[in-house]
């Protein structure tokens, strides 16, 4: 599986498009059981995002990250500016200089995403936040994929972070304001934990060329 | 002296308790910046803004930063660690009620203490009782 600069930049606007098209639903699901702007904060931070790409299309696809890290942390504004923000940081050192990225490099990415994730949110999976998507297709990653075609790879990935995302429905939040709540956090999806499915969903879209 | 930085979800109340604090530490040239609120100026963090608290209040005397919840203490620990060697080692974010623990820390360091001295003041408050109860 290979993944060059112009599939990176593709995933990254559409991204930012799902972000806007799903602004109001992740509103919707943070305001049961957050502080009601998770949609809004990731759509403007995306957007910022998109605004900034024209700056480091030409630089390698770590540098792209990085800055795509550096902006969500300071535009988000909520928590997951700092969270996807350190999570893409992380993402885009352990691919500085590639203008392509291989299999290796994808798991790599992964990984790092995630060590940045918890390094951030000190979060474990069943907390109920956006560790609980990625772990499982970290783990994934980690698992031999030699017999795999990349399609049945990216098709995978998906729903393990489908499934990993419905799944925290009835967990009890341990982080942010949800676990406020305490009980009456159980019930409702976490909205980080979808908004890092979707992130995912784009990035196989696009490998899958169909997006 | 030391340098104490208050960061809020809100600049109201990042204002408000920096006001409160000045007036129980009764000294009016403590280092003390306040800042808070998204960069359109709503409820949230703007890692930016507090950057330029920090550098605001900063000298190798060093600095405690008190935040409120969540995305404020996670943009404060961000921020320390993209800072330089140096800076960082002056640098502490204090463990600690962000009014209660702004006040301690302002009285602290209004009366020339060092800077573990000042962030021990403010993580004390931690279990301070209000109201004793049997």
């Amino acid at each position: 599986m290979n993944c060059n600069k112009e599939q990176v930049i593709n995933i990254i606007k559409n991204i930012a498009s799902t972000m806007e098209k799903n602004k109001e639903y992740l509103t919707e699901l943070d305001s049961a059981i957050g502080d009601a702007d998770h949609g809004i904060n990731m759509n403007r931070g995306f957007k910022a995002v998109v605004e900034k790409l024209p700056e480091v299309e030409d630089k390698c696809i770590g540098t792209i990250l990085k800055t795509i890290g550096m902006t969500l942390v300071s535009t988000v504004g909520g928590a997951s500016g700092p969270l996807y923000g350190t999570a893409f940081m992380y993402a885009g050192r352990e691919v500085t200089g590639e203008k392509e990225l291989d299999l290796t490099d994808i798991k790599n990415l992964f990984r790092a995403a995630l060590e940045g994730l918890v390094k951030r949110g000190k979060a474990k999976p069943g907390d109920k936040t956006i560790v609980d998507t990625l772990t499982p297709v970290v783990d994934y990653f980690k698992s031999s994929l030699d017999e795999k075609t990349d399609n049945e790879i990216l098709e995978e990935i998906v729903s393990i972070a489908k499934e990993s995302m419905e799944a925290t429905k009835p967990l009890l939040a341990k982080k942010g304001r949800a676990s406020f709540l305490k009980e009456r956090s159980k019930g409702h999806l976490d909205p980080g934990a979808v908004s890092c499915y979707l992130m995912i969903k784009e990035f196989a879209a696009v490998l899958k060329g169909v997006a | 002296m030391v340098g104490i930085v208050i960061v809020s979800h809100s600049s109201q109340a990042a204002d408000g308790i920096k006001d409160i604090a000045l007036q129980m530490a009764d000294v009016l040239d403590l280092k003390l910046s306040a800042c808070g609120g998204n960069k359109e100026g709503g409820i949230g963090t703007d890692p930016d803004k507090i950057l330029e608290a920090v550098e605001g209040v900063y000298s190798s005397e060093g600095v405690v930063i008190i935040a409120d919840l969540g995305s404020a203490v996670m943009s404060v620990e961000m921020l320390v660690e993209g800072m330089s060697a140096e800076k960082a080692r002056n640098i502490r974010v204090a463990d600690a009620p962000i009014l209660e623990g702004a006040v301690m820390a302002a009285i602290e360091a209004s009366a020339g203490a060092d800077l573990e001295s000042v962030l021990a003041a403010a993580e004390a408050v931690r279990d301070m009782r209000k109201i004793e109860r049997d």
